[in-house]
């Protein structure tokens, strides 16, 4: 699972491009260039998150009945903008639309604003903790009725949230400057990944260093009772140093990709930012689930969930290890068709109202 | 805290999930046949070369595409709405359920998803066989969508391949292969997805025929009437097949359902199967007033449908209810008697177990295995509430039963005169092609209500009543939502029926001159 949350971060950069589409487009056709070419990759974000919500399904059903029907409001509107989001792309410049334009482009900013925000916040608490209380049937019970706004009410939280919105659109800006072939655009792109950076930078690190910082949710490995350890994360990272190398590397690779693309003008960051932040999710996951740490805690420290009190059982995991064999001809097909698709690069003709082809 | 669920969430839990499932709906069944249609059509295009056989394929490969967007929309909905909406179910049943929905995501929604792509942006960019392949790769996708789905639905009606884990208070997979191809699951598969090819058929001879009413696109109007008339004719003779399948199994393991299904109160040997009847409004388990105004019965057709026997015996609303010691049905008392013993021998062990008492634990668990099989009858306080609502479910059955028979009929009648290019001269068989497409959804929907509101009071079949499969929270959370989600559900669909309709009056040559926005 934590393989398919890395894979989403990353593809955000859908969500993080349509947060851009009136910073980087100052005419229409630029507009239009900019969603023709994320909106042939909104599918996969899409499907990725729909894979990453049946993952949890399968793998970790008590995850999915505590958090989903616990963080109620926080999921339902989590929803609703992907909801909007599934049917923006191909109905914005349809006639007869009955909304406009201009609603289906306020839908792809909802979207790509409060759709990161909010996934980023929601992870936070993960390393934060929930409110929800857990009975010897294994049947939980959220104990405010905000239903997952109150995760609003912790800085760290917000901090997840800010920062994998600015990641998004760090990613987005870097996408869009190797997928569009118009010099404009590249050019607003590249500032556009400086200023994103630096915000995603900001928040990324008050988030990891009050991780690194704070107590965490361990459990014992015999009682499998919970406590709260002192620089629980920090000390995962030392335990695991794979982990650790995969942070740093991830990190470095980041770094890299957006400098080459902001100092050097290169067009190829996406291809070591993307990466990076996929190994970099990936170690936090690992930290976060891995070293008898608690994945999804509860302030009522014995609801909390781990991988071994929250997982399918043995049988389902293997049918589950079986499933996943698919994935590699999954990544196959996905490569060669994208390459076919992006063969050539996004220009203004693609966008042309009297093209014969299908356009968004 | 389950004992604190209240019936009015688990009603308006039931209505948000009808609601979405519904709206969600209206649109995948198109998606499903019309893969299909414009894969044959293309086909034809790469075979003969004939670049209207590509205008056709192109013209419903636009409405598909308008289609598939908002089916997207609403498909994220119903998964997460179970962890949302169901929590409990979810946790009670996500060893067995969320696989075959992982399953459909890494299988069939990549493959759809990025094979759509190539479909709607490769015409004249990719190499015109990998274009092909990939019409059908999207149509298989879709298919393959829904066996996965269709699979866990099946599961719901019929629980196999699993066991209950008292020590966390679940059912877990113990067979994965029994429940992919258990006959309930194919079946469902088969009846499913034939419904969707039929609904396909007839959306792509409605707009054709409204063509032909206006003498507009002639050509392509003749050629999609031909292909959807072969698809739509042959998918509702296979949807009869395939519903006496889906109707075995409810015999076999869904009794209260197949009584509901027939107006059966008083079980009989022989039984006549109902073909069209009137149900005695003031009828109820148990009384004696008569269980219809008029009926036409075939008979003893329900006992060879059901159970492949003219003279077997088939049970009532009254066997099931009060049971029926000659034929050996237990009451629903005595299984709801059975089922409390069982959780309380449940609640005995998780308290043995958390003492680690291994004697006290031993002991409950035996006597939990004695009663274990009736567990979910344990939370019902009424026996008759076994029954899912009688007329509810009859009306609907016998709507989509009759409907289906007549679309193999309208099929055919649009197939003869096609081939015989004489469909001009029949215009009241092109109104009548024009209005067969939404009475084609109102089937489909009668089934899924005689599937889904015909499985009640159940979410599992006899192991998990509905009214403890919510999640814990707030009714008024339950309400805003529901509220939400219809307000913008219904926006969304006018849209995309709009856009629609617009393109469709604009039509393929409109699309041709004017671009893709049409």
């Amino acid at each position: 699972m934590s393989v398919v949350a890395a894979a989403l971060v990353f593809l955000l950069f859908v969500q993080g491009g349509q947060t851009l589409i009136n910073t980087l487009g100052k005419t229409n056709d630029e507009k239009n260039m900019i969603i023709n070419s994320i909106g042939r990759k909104w599918e996969f974000t899409f499907t990725t998150l729909v894979v990453f919500a049946a993952g949890m399904f399968a793998s970790f059903p008590l995850f999915y009945s505590t958090s989903f029907g616990g963080a109620y409001y926080a999921w339902k509107i989590f929803l609703i903008c992907f909801i909007i989001q599934a049917v923006s792309f191909e109905f914005r410049r349809k006639k007869g639309n009955l909304l406009g334009e201009k609603t289906y482009e306020v839908f792809l900013y909802i979207n790509g604003f409060l759709g990161t925000f909010l996934l980023g916040a929601v992870v936070s608490t993960f390393f934060t903790g929930s409110d929800f209380i857990r009975n010897e049937y294994n049947l939980s019970a959220w104990q405010t009725e905000l239903y997952g706004l109150e995760i609003l009410f912790n800085f760290t939280n917000i901090a997840l949230g800010a920062a994998i919105l600015f990641l998004s659109r760090t990613l987005g800006a870097l996408y869009l400057i190797n997928n569009v072939d118009h010099a404009p655009i590249r050019q607003r792109a590249r500032k556009q990944v400086g200023i994103n950076a630096l915000i995603f930078l900001a928040f990324f690190l008050y988030f990891l260093i009050t991780i690194l910082l704070k107590d965490g949710f361990a459990y014992h490995p015999e009682t499998k009772e919970v406590f709260m350890e002192p620089f629980k994360y920090f000390n995962n990272y030392m335990e695991m140093p794979i982990a650790l190398l995969l942070l740093l590397g991830g990190v470095v690779a980041v770094l890299y990709g957006i400098g080459i693309a902001w100092f050097k003008k290169s067009t190829k960051g996406i291809w070591f930012t993307g990466p990076g932040v996929f190994a970099t999710v990936l170690s936090l996951f690992w930290v976060l689930g891995y070293n008898n740490t608690c994945f999804y805690p509860s302030f009522d420290l014995q609801s909390s969930l781990t991988i071994e009190n929250a997982s399918s059982s043995h049988y389902t995991l293997n049918a589950m290890t079986y499933i996943s064999l698919f994935v590699p001809i999954v990544i196959t097909y996905i490569y060669f068709t994208w390459k076919a698709i992006d063969k050539k690069k996004i220009t203004a003709e693609d966008v042309d109202e009297n093209s014969k082809h299908h356009v968004y | 805290m389950n004992e604190m669920i209240e019936m009015s969430l688990v009603n308006w839990s039931r209505l948000q999930f009808a609601m979405t499932a519904m709206i969600h709906w209206l649109f995948i069944p198109i998606t499903l046949g019309m893969t299909y249609i414009i894969a044959i059509t293309q086909t034809l295009h790469v075979k003969t070369g004939d670049p209207h056989w590509e205008k056709v394929s192109k013209f419903w490969a636009k409405l598909f595409g308008i289609n598939f967007a908002i089916g997207v929309g609403t498909g994220i909905i119903l998964g997460l709405e179970f962890g949302t909406n169901w929590s409990n179910y979810s946790w009670i049943s996500g060893d067995i359920f969320g696989a075959p929905l992982a399953a459909e995501g890494i299988m069939a929604f990549f493959l759809e998803s990025t094979f759509i792509t190539v479909m709607f942006f490769g015409w004249g960019r990719v190499n015109k066989k990998f274009h092909l392949a990939s019409c059908y790769l999207v149509a298989f996708g879709a298919s393959l969508s829904a066996f996965w789905i269709l699979v866990a639905n099946a599961w719901m009606n019929n629980p196999v391949g699993m066991e209950f884990n008292p020590i966390t208070a679940r059912h877990e997979m113990v067979d994965f292969w029994s429940i992919v191809l258990s006959p309930n699951a194919i079946n469902k598969f088969l009846h499913t997805i034939t419904s969707g090819f039929v609904i396909s058929a007839f959306f792509v001879i409605a707009i054709s025929s409204w063509y032909m009413l206006k003498k507009r696109n002639m050509l392509l109007v003749k050629r999609s009437i031909i292909v959807a008339s072969i698809f739509g004719l042959t998918s509702s003779i296979y949807l009869t097949a395939t519903g006496d399948g889906s109707a075995y199994e409810v015999a076999q393991n869904q009794p209260a359902k197949l009584a509901a299904m027939e107006g059966l109160y008083d079980g009989t040997e022989g039984a006549g199967l109902v073909a069209f009847g009137i149900l005695n409004p003031g009828k109820k388990a148990g009384d004696d007033i008569d269980d219809f105004l008029m009926k036409i019965e075939i008979p003893k057709l329900l006992s060879f449908l059901g159970y492949r026997d003219f003279n077997a015996f088939v049970p009532g609303v009254n066997d099931l209810v009060y049971g029926n010691q000659a034929q050996g049905i237990m009451s629903a008392q005595d299984k709801i008697n059975e089922g409390r013993l069982a959780l309380t021998a449940l609640a005995e062990y998780k308290d043995a177990y958390a003492k680690k008492d291994s004697t006290a634990m031993e002991l409950s668990l035996t006597e939990f295995k004695k009663h274990h099989f009736y567990m979910g009858y344990g939370a019902l306080q009424k026996p008759d509430s076994i029954i899912p609502n009688v007329p509810f479910i009859f009306y609907s059955f016998h709507i989509m039963v009759i409907l289906g028979f007549a679309f193999i009929g309208i099929a055919a009648l649009f197939l003869f005169l096609g081939l015989k290019n004489d469909l001009e001269k029949h215009k009241w068989l092109l109104h009548v092609g024009i209005w067969t497409f939404p009475l084609t959804m109102l089937a489909s929907m009668a089934g899924w209500i005689v599937a889904e509101v015909g499985r009640q009071p159940w979410t599992i079949q006899g192991l998990l009543a509905t009214m403890k499969s919510t999640s814990n929270i707030n009714t008024n959370a339950v309400i805003l939502t529901f509220w939400m989600f219809l307000a913008l559900l219904l926006i969304l669909v006018f849209a995309e029926v709009k856009i629609m309709l617009t393109t469709i009056r604009k039509g393929p040559d409109g699309i041709e001159k004017g671009g893709n926005h049409a």
